[in-house]
Order: structure tokens, then sequence, then C-alpha cells
């Protein structure tokens, strides 16, 4: 397995408290292996993927318990420039909004070519010359000409791809795509995730792709963490969940947003709001919300019950959920 | 102008053999279909031009971004126009010309016959009351220093004909409970409110003088999924409540077919197609529909191997110096010569003309056909 993410815990310190963001994370990837997790804002998707890229603000942050295995080895326990050594050249992030990701004041080629030169020692001449082969290899248009401009000078989508070639730099084994494409328009949107998915192939990377899009997921994953309050409520093959969803909050989800092919009536809406992580219900963090909730809800933390083969599911009632 | 528009479908035919010009360009042809009652709002040619200025003194104008190029539609009462397209293409410049927060270059804004870009003062001020907007982003477009009483409640202190002083709280807290917020919360601050909670905020402002027309841009976009769905719900239902007229500006075309009974599509400061949901949404005629449509990512893990998928090269070229005849050929797989001399009129395409078919409704290109792009 390239990332095995065990019992993961991540806190933040704040005025009003101690906010719990990440409550115990399980998931793995393997090369040429595509995860999406799945989430809403403040599920705790980003903050897990930060803590495996080992980039998250400490303090306030803190993790107080768990593993990331970054080919077998965990990667919380390396020191950091060993840890700085395995970021970029083993695993790399692409962010959402690649404008604020990028140095206003260096141009594009020096930004990527920094990437070649800190970790592989290259001239500074080098490292030009292998800018503009990334910039080629993500289809930038007229490569060798754009690479001394600086990032306004680029369109979003653009952008997005100088981000992918910078991830793509020293050919790292796990790609973290933290909403990669919500930023872009529809059309721009398409072409990103069907280069990301390509190169993916082509260099059998492992991905994760973190979003809270349902029909991004749909397009590309393989097998899906749902996240819910710093847990993960759902994994599954991707085909599984959007069949025969195994827990209320993704059965909710799906049932929640309008449908391209046809023209719906009422909308399902799933009552109440996201808890306040300072403050998360005890037993299942989304029983105040569930149509399924009784008192069992209330008091037991649902484990992570064995639905299927690779599938599983935190509620208690996962068999009913499954059948109606 | 407004002669050329409200000619029959004959003249307007023969219109469109002669050859149309930049200028022709202009006249837009309105299906007469406005799905609800009789029409409330009709929007001819509008044009919103920015002029773009070289030097310090003199500001001498040296071109203009042409944010909105000759938009036109009707707006029926009771009725929903859903307005899709990306990023720069001007469907938040017309929301913000129909509202009166910026003047449009050129063309009219008909409400109920009076074209509102003319008024000014007392009679302005009378139509303001009656189309009012919901803005997109609810952590800006809320005072954070005003209570949400307040907040809802200031429209009355510029029309006070619609609630006397001694009425505004108990109006206020009908409002609060209309929009599914509890009365008792009168006196809070916007930061005590969750994003899905502020844009009913936000919506129970805009309804608080009794419009008639709501102009509502991205409302739902900056919202959670589980949250959208609610608030989708409130605008459907608050909709049938008043008999509102609702023109809905989004970019996400799954929430557009969800509310709207038709929609328009822009592209570039135009319309390029408009018609019923049905229309666009299944026999969608023009290739920027068609490749917008087939972008869309469509939550169905089966849909993904026998989908068809169109994907457009390049990006929206600068409205500042659009490509000249159709806006959309720099990005058509279909574009020809033609393309680059002609702009395409949006009306009925001449091979659909009179026939009875979903796809006779208006799109503005030369070559358009039927294709379905959107799995069933």
């Amino acid at each position: 397995m390239l990332l095995e993410v065990r019992d993961l815990h991540v806190e933040f310190k704040t005025r009003d408290g101690i906010a719990k963001a990440v409550n115990g994370v399980n998931y793995s990837v393997d090369e040429g292996e595509t995860l999406a997790v799945l989430g809403e804002s403040g599920s705790g998707k980003s903050v897990t993927a930060q803590a495996v890229m080992g980039i998250l603000d400490m303090p306030p942050g803190r993790i107080p318990r768990g593993e990331i295995l970054f080919e077998g080895q965990d990667v919380l326990k390396l020191k950091e420039d060993r840890r700085r050594k395995i970021r970029g050249a083993g695993m790399a992030m692409i962010f959402q909004d690649a404008l604020s990701s990028l140095n206003p004041v260096l141009s594009v080629g020096e930004q990527l070519g920094e990437m070649f030169v800190v970790h592989r020692g290259m001239s500074k001449k080098d490292s030009r010359a292998k800018a503009v082969e990334l910039m080629e290899r993500v289809r930038i248009p007229a490569a060798k000409e754009r690479v001394g401009q600086y990032p306004h000078q680029f369109s979003g989508g653009m952008r997005q791809r100088i981000m992918i070639a910078m991830a793509l730099a020293l050919e790292p084994k796990l790609i973290i795509a933290d909403e990669p494409t919500t930023a872009l328009d529809v059309t721009v949107q398409a072409q990103v995730m069907d280069l990301l998915a390509e190169l993916q192939r082509e260099l059998h990377m492992g991905l994760i792709l973190i979003t809270h899009d349902l029909g991004v997921v749909a397009d590309v994953a393989d097998k899906i963490a749902v996240m819910y309050a710093g847990r993960i409520v759902e994994t599954a093959p991707v085909h599984d969940i959007y069949r025969n969803p195994a827990h209320p909050y993704t059965k909710g989800l799906l049932e929640s947003i309008p449908r391209l092919d046809q023209k719906g009536q009422e909308l399902y809406a799933i009552k109440g709001l996201p808890p306040n992580l300072l403050n998360i219900p005890p037993g299942c963090a989304f029983n105040p919300r569930c149509p399924r909730a009784q008192d069992v809800c209330r008091t037991h933390v649902p484990p992570l019950y064995d639905v299927a083969a690779g599938r599983q599911s935190a509620c208690h009632f996962w068999k009913e959920t499954l059948d109606g | 102008m407004a002669e050329i528009i409200r000619t029959s479908p004959h003249a307007r035919a023969e219109h469109e053999e002669a050859g149309a010009t930049e200028a022709g360009a202009w006249a837009v042809p309105v299906d007469p279909a406005t799905g609800g009652g009789e029409t409330i709002l009709e929007v001819r040619d509008l044009v919103k031009h920015y002029p773009l200025t070289q030097g310090i003194m003199r500001r001498k104008q040296v071109g203009a971004v042409k944010a909105v190029d000759g938009v036109s539609f009707d707006l029926g009462a009771g009725e929903t126009l859903g307005i899709v397209g990306e990023s720069g293409c001007g469907k938040s410049t017309v929301a913000k010309m129909l509202v009166q927060l910026e003047q449009p270059t050129a063309g009219a804004i008909r409400y109920k016959g009076e074209d509102i870009t003319k008024l000014s003062g007392r009679a302005l001020k009378a139509v303001r009351r009656n189309i009012q907007m919901v803005f997109q982003d609810p952590y800006t477009s809320l005072n954070p220093r005003m209570t949400v009483g307040d907040i809802i409640g200031e429209p009355y202190e510029i029309h006070p004909e619609v609630a006397p002083k001694g009425s505004r709280r108990r109006k206020v807290q009908d409002l609060l409970d209309v929009v599914g917020l509890n009365p008792e919360y009168i006196n809070r601050y916007p930061h005590q409110f969750s994003g899905g909670q502020r844009q009913r905020i936000g919506i129970a402002r805009g309804l608080a003088l009794n419009p008639e027309i709501i102009v509502a841009d991205e409302p739902v976009s900056a919202l959670d999924v589980s949250v959208q769905a609610q608030v989708i719900n409130l605008l459907d239902g608050l909709q049938q409540e008043f008999n509102l007229s609702y023109l809905f500006i989004a970019h996400d075309l799954s929430i557009v077919r969800h509310i709207s009974d038709r929609v328009g599509v822009m592209y570039l400061g135009r319309i390029v197609e408009i018609g019923t949901d049905t229309e666009i949404y299944e026999h969608p005629t023009h290739p920027y529909t068609q490749a917008l449509l087939s972008a869309v990512p469509v939550p169905d893990p089966t849909a993904r191997e026998h989908r068809e998928r169109i994907i457009l090269t390049g990006d929206v070229p600068s409205p500042a110096n659009p490509p000249s005849g159709c806006r959309f050929r720099t990005r058509c797989w279909k574009a020809q010569e033609r393309c680059a001399q002609e702009v395409p009129l949006l009306a009925v395409p001449s091979v659909f003309r009179g026939v009875d078919t979903p796809a006779a409704h208006d799109s503005a290109c030369h070559f358009a056909e039927e294709k379905a792009v959107v799995p069933h």
C-alpha cells in the first residue's frame, strides 16, 4: 500500500476551546488508484490531507493520535528535513486557488524550476529547460515563450495547469488534489480533470481527490470516503455508493442534488446544519439531522461496520439504510 | 431598433436573409412564449460597455470591455428565467442593470411597458421597490454591525409607505418566519448565523418590499451541498406563495434546470440560445450549449464510460476584443469562414423553422443542429 492513514486525530486550539477537526480517520491509497474524499466544509477532508502532507500549522494544530504510513514508514515520526524530502519527491499537493498559491512576483519558470534547484541541485539554466518541458507536459501552448511570464498573465485554467506541473515536477508517487477544479468554469474544469486523470494513468500515481462535488467524484474516482464531522462515515467502491448508499448522510446528499437529466419536484433537503466542531454531538455526529436516528445513535459512536467487501458504513442501521 | 424586434417571425426571416451585420445582430427576436402569465419585464438590446482608458491626465478612451453586448429576453409573471454561462459572460452585469445598480450603455428594460433606464427620482424609486435582488455571498452582503432586524427592515427606511414605523418590527418578524428563521433572532448579528441562514436573511431582505421580481445572482453557490437544497426549496416555495418572477443567475446547470421554466445560455456578452428547460437540456442546438452540458459532471459513475464529452479547447476570449462574427467560433469545432464574417442571429434556425420539434427554439448558430448530450 502506498499510503495508509490509521486512526488519525487532529485538533486545533482556539479561543473558544479545542476544535476536533479529525476524529479517527482511516484510509488508504494504492499506486494508480484514485480515492475521492467527499465532504462539506468543516468535515475534516482538507485537514486530513494537510496532515498527510505535513503542512498543518502546529500550533495551533496538534496530532494527538494516529499514524500516516507512506510506503510503510510513519511520516509523523520523521524529522522535518526528512519529511521535506518526501514532500515534493514522494507526494505533492495541488491546491484549489492557483492564484493565491503561486508567488505573484516570481515568473512561472522560476517557480517551476525552483523544484529542481532545491531538490535536485540543478543549475538555474537547466532548471528553466525543465520548466519548459513541464509546461509542455501539461499542454500549455507556446511554453517556451510563456515560461518567463508571471502568474497574473495566465488564465484560471492555465494557472491550475501550472499547479499540476509543479506537483508533477519530481514525479511523486502520490498526488493530493484539494478541490482542484472548484474555482474553474465547467468547460475548463473538464479540461483540467481530463489532464489530471491522463497524467495519473501515464505515471501510475496514487491520487487523493478532495471535493464536495458528487459529479466530479463519479467521473474519476475508484473508491470514495465520505467524511462528516471529522470522521469517515462511509467508504465504498464508486459504483456501489451511487447505486445504493449505506449511510443516511450519503443517501441524503445524493438525493439533495438537483439533476441535469431530470426536472425534479421538491428536492430532498437534509434538515439542520453541520455540527460545530467545538461541540460535536455525542454518539453519531449525524444523529440530530438523521431521519433514522434512535436512542442508540445518541449514546454510542457507531464503528465502521463491514457492509461488503471493500465497503464500510458508520451507521448502526446500515442494513436498513441499504434496504430502503 | 425596437421596431425591428417587435416584427413578426416572417419579417424576422427576411431580416436574417438580408444578411446580418454587426449592428443588425443586436436585433434579437424574442420568443413570445414566457411560460407564466403576462410579460412583466422586457429586456431589449441591452448593452453595457466599460470604457478602457489610457493616460493619467487626459484619460483617453482606447477601447471598451463589452461585458453585455445586445441581450434581449422577456420575463413573465410568476415565471423563472435561468441565465447560465461561465465567468465573464456578462450574466451578473445583466443582473446589476435590471436592479439599476449599473446604467446600461444602450438598450431598454421595460417593466410593465415602461422603460426604467430612462426613469429617475421618484418614478425610479417606485419601480425599484418591485425589482429586488438576492446576492451571491451571504458573508459580504450583510453589514456585520447591523442586527438582522435592522438589515431586513432597512428597505422600509427608504420606502416608508410599505410599512409605517410602528408595524415594522412585526413585519420583520413575519419575514423571518417566512424564510424559516426563528422570529426571536431579530436582535442577533449576521456572524451568529451559518451561511445558509445568512442567505435566508438576504432573501428576507429581498422580500421586504413585496416585490414582483427577484433577481438572484448565484444565490446558492457559496453554500454547502446539503444546505443548497434547503435554500432552493425555500425559493421554490416563496415563488408559489407570492407569485414572484425570478431571474435566476447561476453557473451550475443542474440547479438552473431544477428551478427554471426557461433558460438562456450566455457567452461573451450575448445570449446564444434560449428556450424552455426541455428545449435547452434535451434538445440543445447551439454548440456552446452542447459543450457546456456535456462538460457537467453527472453524479452517476455508470455514465462515464458511455457518455460523449465535448471538451472545448482554449479559454474564453477577452470581452475587450471579442472575435468577429460568431463570438464562439474560436472554440467551436464547427466553425467555418461564414462564422467569422457573419454574426448569427438569435432566432429559430432555418432548418427547424416551421417544424414541430422541441429543437425549434432560438439559437444563434449558422450550423445549428440537434445533439442530445445529457445522459438519461
